[in-house]
């Protein structure tokens, strides 16, 4: 008998090995464990045996069940999965093949200078406040040290709307306008983006419409050293963690000493190369300590308090580090110059 | 301001100084610069010595030329009609430089040429300064010319020259000695002044001439005379120093008057004495007033304008140009100096409505009150050794300017605390005898004694930057402000603007920055009749003349734009400001405008396609207003529609009952394209009060989805069936879809249906089917009987 059951073994063992479907195996199945299969046979002829033999059968037909059993059930699992995997391969697709367009749009690369400059001096403190586009000429000149018929005002050709309104030629005034409005004079500091307007015929350098970034700290003890040190971070968020700045004397009314600010070139590092024209530097802002008319005009008295203040144009932040070389693209919106800005650059949040 | 080197060496020693390190650190001293360059920029010009001359014999004009250059005797043909024998020239050698072009050995005529004899045309000056007979032959030298020498140096027109750009308050640096003070502190060098010296007749000027001063716009006015004055040309220091400081020379006496403005600073005028009579006088001109100026033309004066008068008439316009009638010229013998300081603001308005001169420009800016007298008597001496003249004694003068040094107190304290640089007392010291100011030192206190040329040092300020500028600001170190520590904020409106502009950006609308100024034309279309336009006093072009009221047709702008460029599928925003005038104030008013066009997404190769459409755009803009927070507070009203919007496709926007925008497709008499707009106020949502963000428990009994389809008329709109079935259906409805739309033969003309799929849910128990039955029985029965509807079949 148990000659027979080995034998049986080995027979469905080979037989299961060269099954390739589903239905064969269960076929096979029903075959060796059903009703009227060897299996069940022996356990009929087993009830005919005598106690002792008939214990030590049943435990080894038991066994043989048990291993048909779970070698049905492996030889299932795998021809299962073969399966599925013949129907996925006959799902495959050409990947290759174009994506669907999905459209994100650009924000404007002056916007994203502005929000770059005003990012870095919100985490340093600073409050973005802003003043209004048609502006006084007391805001505009007056407080800012340019009495009617200063020269310097000459440089500033301006849109006038009435003898005493006109669009801001520059930033400036929102200084005058902070200053005024604190009421107990004490420190401030603020930047104040936003458009501004001068009398230019529109050309590759020039345009009637651009912005500018006014960046202003009053209080006491300020000196031209936080100055530097203000700008030099901003030089450094702007153009790379390597950039160095220098100080250049020159003059703006309503700033005393008045100081020009360049910055090492990005592009050559110093050496010289045709973006800072052979000299390592790039001039980028104008800048200078607050001058007292303009602290005294806004009630603050320059004997306390000093300040600094600076100016910055996005469009020349712009041009330079993207290589721009025509201002009015800023403002003509083709989409092709708006969608090369349409990402974010490395490390920029 | 042109500064000659030669001209400037008078003042300061500049042997041993490249003149381009003066220009590079003046401008650490914030005098910039355009450019560095010499009068003349030839190269390889010698002075040559015709030895022999003959007429070549196959030529009618060439004449072969043997001349001697120092270093050996080239032949050089030479087509000069006066060129001659013995004559001492200026030679271009092989391989000189031209403005015209290298010069090659050549043939000419089947003869050799070894160089080039020049014209004074050919060296490259300034053609203002060139005459006739300079362009019609070869220029002869003297015979004090060195044969050899270099050419240019013998001239005097190797003179450098830098070009500054000042900036508007060195007034004090537009003459020759004040730069010389500025590079001599610079340098640590001390200026040399010319030593005047006059020689005068008995005749006193006082005994024929009288002077009346009849405005407070004239604290200086000074007179002098000179008699028997030869005009004939300048000599050559005189004019080559002119024209490097971009002068052209006229006459000796022109020249003068010129000379002595640059190198002092005050502007001078020269009258013909004999046209002049014998009375000045200073006052403000009538209105109406002619006067013929110097360049030829009448013009009419005002009451603003100061001018110098004689008996009769004006003769000049002060401080800006000489009068024609007393013009100096050729057979002028005796000439009235005039030497004086002008209100500078009275200039100005003068000099900008009539004519800017060299001498307006000074005085508009200021001159030295201290100068005025040592001008003159230059001008004198200069008269007398140049022009032969003849000086009166005496001065005609009226002088009420104070002349005293300003004196300014600073304390080392205030230097150090401003500059941030560690400046000691002894620094400060040098620096401030280095620019000439005098002080007096009293407990770290410096009161500082400024000569009047520096008109641009008054207050403790100015002498800090003067100081730092010598010390060099390349010395400070920078370092962050220790004040208190508090965050930084942006603004509700700024950072309003960013989270549009962010998630605008995200639904793939690009931003755009579009001009504030637009044209009368543009303000007339999606303006808004409230809004009464800023309007330039005098605009530049008619394209930029008025302040937007709408951003929408720069929107439209931008379109054409691209558009033209093939460019279809457009999606694009802008926040910016609209202007306008209400009660007499100016109104900035921030707005947000979209403009779409085209397909939104597309695979075309799948066939998938979504194009933009009203409801797409609705999408956008519910889509934003719910991000902003407004979710549920918005409709969308036929009420107060846009007159530039397509009528049967257009909403406004209207949130707490008040219109904040409006949406709808572009009028087709506008613009031809499908092209989708929508605007919202921004100022207006920025009122809005958004509520804050709350839990809200999740469901945990399931819902109860019904359908139901109903036929309407035709002009029965969505929202008026959703709100009758949302007041039948009570809180257990708890969403309304619609997820069909049919206008066709299944239903009758003028009528459509709309399917809606409602779902049903109560938070606190599981719905059994009887309920939901009542509810949508009754919502059948409300909207059948309230909107005339039908029950459709299914």
């Amino acid at each position: 008998m148990k000659e027979k059951v080995e034998t049986l073994k080995k027979e469905m063992k080979e037989k299961i090995k060269s099954i390739t479907t589903l239905k064969e195996l269960n076929d096979l199945k029903v075959e060796y464990l059903g009703k009227k299969g060897p299996i069940n046979e022996l356990t009929t002829m087993m009830r005919d045996l005598p106690v002792e033999e008939k214990k030590e059968f049943g435990k080894v037909l038991n066994e043989v069940k048990n291993e048909a059993n779970t070698l049905f059930e492996n030889t299932k699992k795998a021809l299962e999965e073969k399966e599925l995997n013949e129907k996925l391969q006959k799902e495959k697709i050409d990947i290759t093949l174009p994506s669907a367009k999905l459209h994100v749009g650009a924000i404007h690369p002056l916007t994203k200078v502005i929000e770059e400059i005003e990012e870095l001096f919100v985490s340093m403190g600073y409050d973005v406040v802003e003043g209004p586009e048609i502006e006084e000429d007391l805001y505009n000149f007056e407080k800012l040290n340019l009495p009617k018929g200063h020269p310097a005002r000459d440089a500033q050709d301006s849109f006038y709307i009435t003898e005493e309104m006109l669009l801001r030629t520059q930033t400036s005034p929102v200084q005058a306008r902070v200053m005024d409005a604190n009421k107990e004079k004490t420190e401030v500091r603020v930047i104040c983006p936003g458009k501004v307007y001068r009398r230019d015929d529109d050309d590759a350098t020039h345009s009637h419409q651009f912005t500018q970034i006014e960046g202003l700290v009053v209080g006491e003890n300020i000196s031209l050293s936080h100055l530097k040190g203000t700008l030099e971070e901003l030089a450094k968020k702007l153009f790379g963690m390597d950039r160095e700045i220098r100080f250049r004397p020159s003059f703006f009314p309503f700033t005393e000493p008045s100081l020009e600010v360049d910055v090492s070139c990005f592009k050559c590092g110093g050496s010289g190369c045709s973006i800072c024209k052979g000299t390592g530097w790039i001039e980028i802002l104008g800048s200078g300590m607050v001058h007292p008319n303009v602290l005294r005009g806004c009630g603050y008295d320059p004997e306390k308090y000093t300040g600094f203040a600076f100016g910055i144009g996005p469009e020349r932040v712009a041009m330079l580090k993207y290589g721009i070389n025509d201002i009015r693209n800023f403002y003509t919106d083709d989409l092709r110059f708006l969608e090369d800005f349409n990402r974010t650059e490395g490390s920029e949040q | 301001m042109r500064l000659s080197k030669d001209f400037l060496s008078d003042y300061i020693d500049l042997s041993n100084i490249p003149y381009s390190e003066v220009a590079e650190k003046m401008v650490f001293a914030g005098n910039e610069y355009e450019s560095i360059e010499k009068l003349c920029n030839a190269k390889g010009l010698v002075v040559g010595y015709i030895e022999d001359c003959v007429n070549h014999p196959e030529s009618d004009h060439l004449h072969i030329c043997k001349v001697n250059i120092g270093s050996e005797t080239v032949q050089i043909l030479c087509g000069a009609p006066n060129v001659a024998k013995g004559q001492k020239v200026i030679v271009a050698t092989i391989g000189a430089e031209l403005p015209g072009g290298v010069i090659k050995k050549a043939k000419l005529a089947g003869m050799e040429s070894h160089g080039m004899i020049c014209s004074m045309a050919e060296l490259g000056l300034e053609s203002k300064y060139l005459k006739e007979e300079d362009h019609a032959g070869i220029h002869v030298l003297d015979a004090d010319a060195k044969v050899g020498e270099d050419a240019l140096h013998y001239l005097g027109f190797d003179d450098e020259i830098i070009d500054f750009e000042l900036t508007a308050d060195r007034a004090d640096l537009l003459n020759i000695i004040g730069m010389a003070y500025e590079i001599g502190a610079i340098y640590n060098q001390k200026v040399t002044l010319p030593d005047i010296k006059l020689h005068e007749t008995k005749e006193n000027i006082c005994d024929i001439m009288k002077l009346d001063v009849r405005t407070d716009n004239c604290p200086i006015y000074l007179g002098k005379m000179v008699k028997n004055v030869e005009i004939k040309e300048s000599p050559k220091f005189i004019k080559n120093r002119l024209m490097a400081s971009g002068i052209r020379p006229i006459n000796n006496v022109v020249d003068i008057s010129n000379y002595v403005m640059l190198e002092y600073g005050q502007p001078l005028h020269f009258f013909d004495k004999d046209k002049l009579g014998n009375t000045v006088v200073v006052r403000m001109a009538n209105e109406g007033e002619m006067l013929n100026t110097l360049d030829g033309k009448a013009r009419v004066l005002k009451t603003s304008d100061i001018v110098i008068a004689n008996e009769k008439e004006p003769v000049a316009l002060a401080g800006v140009m000489g009068g024609l009638e007393t013009e100096i010229e050729n057979d002028t013998k005796n000439i009235f100096i005039e030497a004086a300081i002008f209100n500078p603001l009275r200039i100005r308005y003068t000099s900008k409505a009539i004519i800017r001169s060299e001498a307006s420009i000074r005085y508009e800016k200021g001159v030295d009150p201290s100068r005025t007298i040592l001008a003159m008597n230059r001008a004198c001496e200069l008269l007398e050794q140049y022009a032969n003249a003849e000086i009166y004694s005496g001065i005609l003068m009226h002088d009420i300017a104070s002349k005293e040094d300003k004196k300014i107190e600073v304390s080392l304290e205030k230097i150090v605390s401003v500059l941030g640089m560690n400046i000691t007392k002894e620094d400060v010291e040098e620096i401030l005898t280095r620019l000439g100011f005098t002080y007096k030192i009293k407990y770290n206190i410096f009161e500082v004694y400024v000569p009047t040329r520096r008109i641009d040092v008054n207050i403790k300020e100015d002498v800090i930057a003067e100081i730092g500028k010598i010390y060099g600001y390349d010395k400070v170190v920078g370092s962050l402000p220790t004040n208190i520590m508090k965050k930084g904020t942006y603004s509700k409106k700024e950072q309003l603007e960013k989270n549009v502009r962010r998630h605008l950006r995200a639904l793939g609308l690009n931003q755009v920055i579009t001009y504030s100024l637009v044209s009368e034309n543009e303000i007339n279309i999606f303006h808004n009749e409230k809004y009464e336009p800023v309007i330039l006093e005098s605009p530049m072009s008619e394209d930029r003349k008025v302040m937007r009221t709408s951003l929408i047709p720069s929107l439209l702008h931008v379109y054409d734009y691209n558009s033209a460029r093939n460019r279809k599928d457009i999606h694009i925003f802008e926040t910016s400001a609209i202007y306008y005038k209400e009660n007499d104030e100016y109104k900035e008013n921030m707005m947000l405008s979209g403009l779409l066009s085209g397909v939104y997404e597309e695979n075309t190769w799948q066939g998938k396609e979504l194009k933009v459409d009203f409801y797409l755009v609705k999408g956008i803009v519910e889509n934003l207003l719910d991000y902003l927070g407004l979710h549920n507070r918005y409709q969308f009203s036929l009420d107060n529609l846009v007159k530039e919007l397509h009528p049967g496709m257009s909403a406004s926007i209207i949130i707490d009952r008040n219109i904040i925008g409006f949406i709808g497709r572009v009028h087709p008499s506008i613009c031809k394209k499908e092209v989708y707009v929508f605007e919202l106020d921004l100022k207006k949502i920025l009122e809005l009060k958004v509520k804050a963000i709350k839990f809200k428990e999740i469901p945990k009994y399931p819902s109860v989805k019904k359908d139901v389809s109903f036929i309407v008329k035709e002009d029965v709109t969505s929202k008026e069936v959703e709100d009758v079935i949302k007041k039948a259906g009570s809180r257990l409805l708890t969403n309304i879809d619609v997820f069909d739309v049919y206008v066709g033969e299944n239903v009758g003309k003028d009528e459509k249906s709309i399917a809606y799929a409602l779902t049903f849910r109560d938070p606190n128990k599981t719905l059994n089917d009887e309920e939901v039955t009542v509810i949508f029985n009754k919502i059948i029965a409300e909207v059948t009987k309230k909107l005339d509807a039908v029950l459709r079949n299914k």
